[in-house]
C-alpha cells in the first residue's frame, strides 16, 4: 500500500532533507566570505568533538526530546499541539513552585516530586484547550497557541512580583536549595584526574527523557488507550463508531502532551539554571515541533531528531563563540534544517515517490 | 564537590598560565544582540572604541540561550580572555559562580553586582540622571502633563521612571506624571509600534513631553513625539540627532564609557563596586547643538543646581530599586 518503502521513508527523507539544508547554509556561509568547511568542522568538534561538547549537546537534546514527544503524542490523535513553549513555561513554575517551598533532604527525592509537580501544571495548562475543543469546538491549534501567550504572561506577572526575591533585579526566582541541585553528568562519570563533561549543564534529567520515550513508545502502540489514540488520530468518524469517546481521547492525549512538554523543565529549570528565570524555555516547545516531524512521531526518531538539534544549538554556539558568522545567520542555518525536515518533508517525498514508483514498475515488467 | 572545585581551578590555573600571552578582552552581549541601538550598541560601541584606539582585538558573542551565559564566560576564561566584559544585569548569577574558578581572570559586569575578588561591578544610578530629565521636562511642559514610557515592566526601568517623576515633581509640584510600560516580556524592548501608540495615548492624556527609557521601541516614541509636536527624551545614548529641535535632551547612561574603561585598564583592571554616577559622569543629561533652542538658561540653572545638590547630597533621589517602591509615582 504505501508508495515508498518504511526505510526510506524514516532515513532517506531526513537524510536527504539534511543534505539540501546544509548544502544551503554552504552557500549562506560562502555568502558572507566565511569558509564553509572550517565551519562545519567547528560545529562538530564542538559539538561532539569532546565530552564537553557532548554535554551541551544532550543537555538541548533533552529539552528537545521532552517537547517533541509532547507534539508527537498529541500527533498520534491529530492534535496539533502548538503550546509545548507555554506548557513547558508552566512546568517550570511547578518546579520552581516544588523546589522552593518544600524542604527536600536530598535530590532523589525532589526529581519525583518535581516531575509531578511539572506535569501537573503543564497538563493542567494543556488541558484548558483541549476541553475548549472537545466540548466548544475551538481549534486547538489557535488556543494552544495563544495560550503561549497567556503563559509568557502569566510567569511575567508572578517572576516580576510575587516569586522575585525582594531587592533582585533579575525577572527570576531566588537559587533552589543545593539538595535540589540535580547531579551533572560531571558529577556522574568523572572519575580520578580529569574532570569529564567539565561545566556542562547535561544532567540526570536526560535518563528521565529515555524513560519517557521508551514510556511513550510502551503507551502508543502496546496499551489500550494507545491504540484508541492512533484509532481516532487515523479517523474519527471510525473511531467513533468503535465506542472511542472522542472527548476522552482529545482530553488524555493533550494531557499527556502537556506533562510531558513540562517534564522539561527539570532539565532546564531544575538541573540547568536551578532556579525560574523568564523565558526559560526559548523556543523548545517550537522546535518540538520540528523534532516530532523529523522523528515520524516515534520516541526513536524524536530521540535522534532532538540529538540532531541538540548538535545543532552547541555548533551552532560554538561558531558564535569562534567565528565572525553572527549569530543571525546562525538562526538562518539552523532554520534552513527545520524548514527543511519539518515543514517541506513533501519537497522530497513527492519526487522520492515517482523514482520507487518508477522502479517498481520497472520490476515488474 | 570541594575537591571537585579544587581540581577545576588548578586544571584552569594551568590553562591560563599556558596562554597568558594572548590575552584579548572579550565581551558578551545580551539576548537583545549587539545592534539593538540601545544597551548592547552602547557596549558594543564602547570595545569598538577602545579597538579603534588602541589597535587591540577583542573577542565577542551574542548569545541565543540562557544557557549560553556560562558556557560563554567559561570557554573565554579557558582561553585566555582577559578581561572579560558583560552587559547585563542577568549575568550575575552565571557569573558568581564562574568567577572563582578562574581567579586570575578579571570580569567586569554592567548593571549588577556580583561580590567576588576579581569582578568589577559597575552599576549605573540612573535615577539620579532621570531626574535631571524631569526638571527639564517639567520645565519645558506646558500643559502640566509629563509622561515615561518605559520598555519591559522590570524594577530597572521602574527606576528610571521613579526618578524622572521625582525630578518632575521637584521642579513643579502640580505636575501630573504619567507612566506606561511596553510590555512584560523582552519584546517589549524592540516594538516602535506599541512605542508609538502609547505615545499618542498619552498625548491625548494632555502630556507634551515624553520620556522613552524603552530600547529599540523608544524610536517610536520619539518619531511620533516629533510627528505630534510634542518634545521626548531620549535615553542611554544621546538621541538628540534623530528628530533635531525635538528631542528635548536625552539622558545619557555612559555603557560605552564603562566597557571602554574596562578594557583600557586591561588585566590590571581594578576590581570591586564601581558606581557611575553623576559625579564622575556616567549618568547625565545630553546638550549639543541640536536641542540648545529648546533649552532655556532658567531650565539649565534648575538641572545644574539640582546635580550639584545631588552630587553634594543635599538631594536624596529615590532609587526604586532599593526598596521597590516609588514615592512620586504609583506603577
Amino acid at each position: 500500500m504505501d508508495v515508498i518503502p518504511k526505510w526510506a521513508d524514516a532515513v532517506l527523507v531526513p537524510l536527504i532533507s539534511l543534505i539540501l539544508a546544509a548544502v544551503l547554509s554552504a552557500l549562506v556561509i560562502l555568502a558572507i566570505g566565511e569558509d564553509p568547511v572550517a565551519a562545519a568542522k567547528l560545529m562538530v568538534e564542538g559539538a561532539v568533538g569532546s565530552t564537553y561538547g557532548w554535554g551541551y549537546t544532550l543537555y538541548y537534546a533533552t529539552n528537545f526530546i521532552f517537547t517533541g514527544l509532547a507534539v508527537s503524542v498529541a500527533f498520534h490523535a491529530r492534535m496539533f499541539n502548538i503550546g509545548g513553549e507555554g506548557q513547558a513555561m508552566l512546568g517550570g513554575l511547578g518546579v520552581a513552585l516544588v523546589c522552593l517551598y518544600i524542604p527536600f533532604p536530598h535530590w532523589a527525592l525532589a526529581l519525583p516530586v518535581a516531575i509531578i509537580g511539572a506535569a501537573a501544571f503543564a497538563a493542567i495548562w494543556a488541558a484548558i484547550p483541549a476541553y475548549l475543543q472537545a466540548k466548544r469546538g475551538s481549534h486547538i491549534v489557535i488556543t494552544t497557541i495563544m495560550f503561549n501567550f497567556i503563559a509568557a504572561a502569566l510567569l511575567n506577572y508572578l517572576l516580576v512580583g510575587m516569586l522575585k526575591p525582594s531587592g533582585a533585579m533579575d525577572p527570576a526566582t531566588a537559587k533552589f536549595a543545593a539538595t535540589t541541585h540535580l547531579p551533572t553528568f560531571q558529577d556522574l562519570f568523572s572519575w580520578g584526574e580529569k574532570p569529564v563533561f567539565r561545566g556542562a549543564p547535561a544532567n540526570v534529567s536526560f535518563f528521565v527523557s529515555l524513560l519517557a520515550c521508551v514510556a511513550v513508545w510502551f503507551l502508543i502502540w502496546r496499551t489500550r488507550l494507545g491504540f484508541e489514540i492512533r484509532a481516532y488520530g487515523e479517523s474519527e468518524s471510525a473511531a467513533k463508531y468503535a465506542g472511542i469517546s472522542p472527548t476522552k481521547i482529545i482530553m488524555i492525549s493533550m494531557i499527556i502532551s502537556g506533562a510531558l512538554a513540562g517534564c522539561m523543565a527539570i532539565n532546564n529549570v531544575m538541573g540547568e539554571a536551578e532556579r525560574l528565570v523568564l523565558g526559560s524555555v526559548e523556543g523548545a516547545g517550537f522546535i518540538g515541533i520540528a523534532v516530532a516531524l523529523m522523528g515520524r512521531s516515534h520516541p526513536l526518531g524524536v530521540l535522534l531528531a532532538a540529538i540532531l538539534f541538540g548538535f545543532l544549538y552547541q555548533g551552532g554556539a560554538e561558531l558564535a563563540l569562534w567565528t565572525n558568522i553572527p549569530r543571525e545567520l546562525i538562526i538562518v542555518i539552523q532554520a534552513l534544517v527545520i524548514m527543511f525536515t519539518g515543514a517541506l518533508d513533501n519537497m522530497i517525498r513527492m519526487p522520492l515517490e515517482k523514482i520507487f514508483l518508477m522502479m517498481r514498475k520497472e520490476g515488474a515488467a | 564537590m570541594t575537591i571537585m572545585t579544587k581540581l577545576m581551578s588548578a586544571a584552569t590555573g594551568l590553562a591560563l598560565t599556558a596562554t597568558a600571552a594572548v590575552a584579548d578582552p572579550a565581551i558578551i552581549f545580551d539576548l537583545g544582540g549587539k545592534f539593538d541601538k540601545s544597551f548592547n550598541e552602547a557596549a558594543f560601541n564602547g570595545a569598538s572604541r577602545w579597538a579603534e584606539e588602541t589597535g587591540g582585538t577583542f573577542k565577542e558573542i551574542e548569545l541565543q540561550s540562557d544557557a549560553q551565559r556560562e558556557q560563554a564566560l567559561r570557554r573565554f576564561a579557558e582561553s585566555g580572555a582577559n578581561p572579560i566584559v558583560m552587559a547585563g544585569f542577568a549575568f550575575g548569577s552565571a557569573l558568581s559562580e564562574v568567577a572563582p574558578d578562574y581567579p586570575d581572570t578579571k570580569f567586569a559586569i554592567i548593571d549588577m553586582v556580583v561580590d567576588q575578588p576579581n569582578v568589577r561591578s559597575v552599576v549605573f544610578n540612573e535615577h539620579e540622571g532621570s531626574y535631571l530629565a524631569g526638571i527639564m521636562a517639567a520645565n519645558a511642559s506646558e500643559t502640566g502633563t509629563v509622561s515615561f514610557i518605559g520598555g519591559m515592566d522590570i524594577p530597572l526601568i521602574r527606576r528610571f521612571a521613579c526618578g524622572y517623576a521625582q525630578g518632575a515633581k521637584a521642579a513643579n509640584a502640580d505636575i501630573t506624571v504619567i507612566s506606561n510600560m511596553t510590555g512584560t516580556t523582552g519584546a517589549a524592548w524592540n516594538d516602535p509600534v506599541k512605542g508609538s501608540e502609547l505615545t499618542k495615548a498619552q498625548i491625548s492624556q494632555g502630556s507634551d513631553v515624553v520620556y522613552a527609557a524603552a530600547g529599540g521601541t523608544g524610536l517610536g516614541v520619539l518619531q511620533t513625539a516629533a510627528d505630534e509636536g510634542i518634545l521626548s527624551i531620549g535615553v542611554d545614548s544621546n538621541q538628540n540627532y534623530l528628530h533635531p529641535g525635538k528631542v528635548l535632551t536625552s539622558m545619557l547612561k555612559r555603557v560605552d564609557n564603562a566597557v571602554y574603561k574596562a578594557m583600557l585598564d586591561g588585566t590590571d583592571m581594578e576590581t570591586g563596586f564601581n558606581v557611575m554616577d553623576l559625579s564622575n559622569r556616567g549618568v547625565g543629561v545630553a546638550l549639543d547643538e541640536n536641542n540648545e533652542g529648546l533649552v532655556t538658561y532658567a531650565m539649565l540653572s534648575e538641572t545644574y543646581a539640582a546635580a550639584d545638590k545631588i552630587i553634594s547630597g543635599d538631594i536624596k533621589v529615590h532609587d526604586y530599586m532599593s526598596d521597590e517602591s516609588c514615592p512620586a509615582l504609583d506603577f
